[in-house]
């Protein structure tokens, strides 16, 4: 059960400009009725895509056609709230590979990793940067690089160097995941458990 | 150098540590429900791999259940496909099930420590946030994504790097009037919605020993609202006079050698945390939110701040609140008592007793909502329902309820409730639903009066 490999991206962004997004946002809670993981994205930030009459708000950054690209960019403390991996699913399977800001929920970021899903933690000047330079142009785009842990705003060539644990980064560069991992050392669980 | 108590009980339960990367972490109990599990056994079911233990995880569903009617077949045609996929689930893989009419079914955080599943010294997992509350036995515990659900089925182990340690002491005794979901409201107003990610906290001094199991759960259980992965408190006389009798506690011998290993979980008088506050419980008044993340709160006394941030400024016009003014006398449409938070017995009690020999405001809808089929049984032993009934309020049947708009309970677009549970996001108990979280008798007095209203004057 292998997650995808991560390569290297070169994509323009989408900005959800906001702070605080968190998991109810991201995907609300009466669209969690699902027994497989199917279909998440069409919900994805569901009540500020769309209106009450399920028509799409057409200033909302995914509903613009001036936006595209695998990288979301947001404000501080993205995906607080729940534990929901919904939140998660919903965005790797919209198309995002990265998602950008300056300060993630702890259990959004590990889910977010879970699944190959890429959160880039960036200081807030360089996140304000990105913001500056997506308003100058919607097709402005980033690169993102997992093996040197850089992401460049390629407008005007800022570049910073982002954390990622390197068990966690050797997962996502050869596509492992933790279960994998767990049951080839289940000697030792057994072992623990008879101490 | 001394250890804390979240290092001892973590430190026992590594199995492996990686180089710059995780532990692995050795879960003691599982709790799962059907909303974050369905996917995690469909994955064991392609990898054609068995829970290892099944004896170590309890399940419940909660999150989708209608709280009436529950002896009839759930109308919802996904949430009782949800339902029943987790019947079939645990069924399958011989998991323990308190299904729906089953008598200690309930909100998963409910059930796991009124029947003495939950113990100190343990490490908790459950597919929720609000796992934290179980850290009021001292037990490590914590919300979890659903591949580490998977992960914890699989193999009863998950991979988490060690958060670093923070510690709350709150100094003196809450006020008259002042709970703990008062307290835990005011240490996330200071902490901000943020100001607790990357550590798990413990909570220490008189403020919170001097409380109740129930009360301790309730602040433990919104430690994911400041960011914390959980937050726990030293077991003490308190907490093993709650363990000792419950159906799965230990007993005899086993009782007796339990508790001497209890006993010695404490954080060592030279420990050291990695960020500590300390609070004065004098200057905490009754609590409220005003915005959009349970960091916005404020004493109920005082006028809402005033704050160029964008974000800040959207949550006020979405919560229809105004800088500079007090939410006292603000109209309520709703008051939800209930969830993981406060739908414990005490939490009904306290609840009952406020409106005893008044009447409900007839502009308000009013769902009291039983935390599970125990606390459900108990006050209606007590005859709370009756009490209530007599004040114009019914007492519904367990399970979430509106504290996240999952099953029927919704609050309509627009309208405002009083809520007991713990989240006030955009659209929480429902789209366009506007939510201020407040403590039981905060949410008594605006039953009683229809409007925003201090409990101290009725005290």
């Amino acid at each position: 059960m292998a997650i995808d490999k991560f390569v290297t991206i070169q994509s323009p962004c989408v900005p959800v400009a906001i702070e605080n997004v968190d998991t109810d946002q991201i995907i609300p809670a009466r669209f969690l009725k699902a027994t497989e993981r199917k279909d998440f994205d069409i919900n994805l930030f569901r009540d500020w895509r769309y209106d009450n009459n399920d028509q799409p708000i057409a200033d909302f950054p995914l509903n613009n056609s001036k936006y595209s690209g695998s990288v979301l960019v947001s404000g501080k403390n993205f995906g607080s709230g729940s534990s929901r991996e919904h939140a998660a699913w919903a965005i790797y399977d919209y198309g995002f590979r990265v998602v950008v800001s300056s300060f993630f929920a702890d259990i959004f970021k590990g889910n977010a990793l879970n699944n190959g899903l890429l959160p880039v933690q960036v200081t807030p000047v360089f996140l304000a940067s990105i913001f500056a330079a997506i308003k100058n142009d919607s097709k402005a785009e980033v690169e993102v690089n997992l093996d040197n842990q850089t992401i460049t705003l390629l407008a005007t060539g800022e570049k910073e160097s982002f954390e990622i644990n390197s068990y966690k980064k050797e997962c996502l560069q050869k596509g492992y995941d933790d279960i994998d991992y767990l049951i080839s050392i289940k000697d030792k669980i057994e072992a623990y458990e008879n101490k | 150098m001394g250890k804390t108590l979240f290092d001892k009980v973590w430190d026992a339960h590594v199995v492996d540590s990686i180089d710059g990367g995780p532990d692995v972490l050795y879960i003691d109990k599982h709790l799962i429900h059907e909303v974050t599990s369905p996917v995690a056994f469909l994955g064991l079911n392609s990898r054609g791999i068995k829970v290892l233990r099944p004896e170590n995880t309890i399940a419940t569903p909660d999150h989708n259940i209608p709280t009436i009617n529950q002896d009839q077949p759930i109308q919802d045609v996904l949430s009782k496909m949800q339902v029943d996929k987790l019947t079939e689930n645990t069924k399958k893989h011989g998991i323990t099930l308190y299904g729906l009419n089953h008598p200690y079914q309930g909100v998963v955080h409910v059930v796991g420590p009124e029947l003495g599943h939950t113990q100190p010294g343990m490490t908790i997992v459950c597919g929720d946030s609000h796992t934290a509350t179980h850290g009021a036995f001292g037990s490590v515990a914590f919300g979890i994504g659903t591949s580490e659900v998977e992960m914890v089925l699989a193999t009863q182990c998950i991979m988490q790097p060690k958060p670093k340690k923070m510690l709350i002491n709150v100094t003196g005794k809450l006020g008259k009037g002042v709970t703990a979901k008062d307290l835990v409201l005011y240490i996330i107003s200071k902490l901000t919605a943020s100001g607790g990610t990357g550590y798990f906290i413990e909570y220490a001094g008189d403020a919170f020993t001097s409380l109740s199991m129930e009360g301790r759960m309730t602040v433990c259980n919104m430690s994911i609202e400041c960011g914390a992965r959980g937050g726990l408190i030293a077991p003490d006389q308190t907490t093993f006079d709650y363990v000792e009798g419950r159906e799965f506690a230990p007993k005899g011998a086993e009782w007796d050698k339990k508790l001497e290993e209890w006993k010695k979980l404490y954080s060592d008088e030279d420990a050291v945390f990695d960020k500590e506050y300390t609070f004065d419980a004098a200057d905490i008044e009754p609590q409220i939110t005003y915005g959009t993340n349970p960091g916005m709160g404020m004493g109920i006394t005082q006028v809402v701040a005033d704050e160029q941030d964008i974000t800040y400024k959207k949550a006020l016009e979405y919560m229809k609140v105004e800088a500079g003014k007090p939410v006292l006398g603000t109209p309520v449409d709703y008051v939800f008592v209930g969830s993981c938070t406060n739908g414990r017995i005490e939490d009904l009690r306290e609840f009952a007793k406020f409106v005893k020999g008044k009447q409900k405001a007839d502009n308000v809808i009013v769902w009291i909502v039983p935390g599970s089929k125990q606390v459900e049984k108990q006050a209606i032993e007590e005859g709370i329902d009756k009490a209530l009934a007599a004040s114009g309020i019914e007492m519904r049947q367990p399970g979430c309820s509106a504290c996240l708009a999952m099953n029927d309970d919704k609050v309509p677009a627009g309208k405002l409730a009083i809520a007991t549970s713990n989240r006030n996001f955009e659209g929480r108990q429902g789209p366009g639903s506007r939510t201020m979280l407040a403590s039981p008798l905060t949410a008594a007095a605006a039953a009683l009066t229809g409007k925003v209203t201090d409990p101290r004057d009725f005290l």
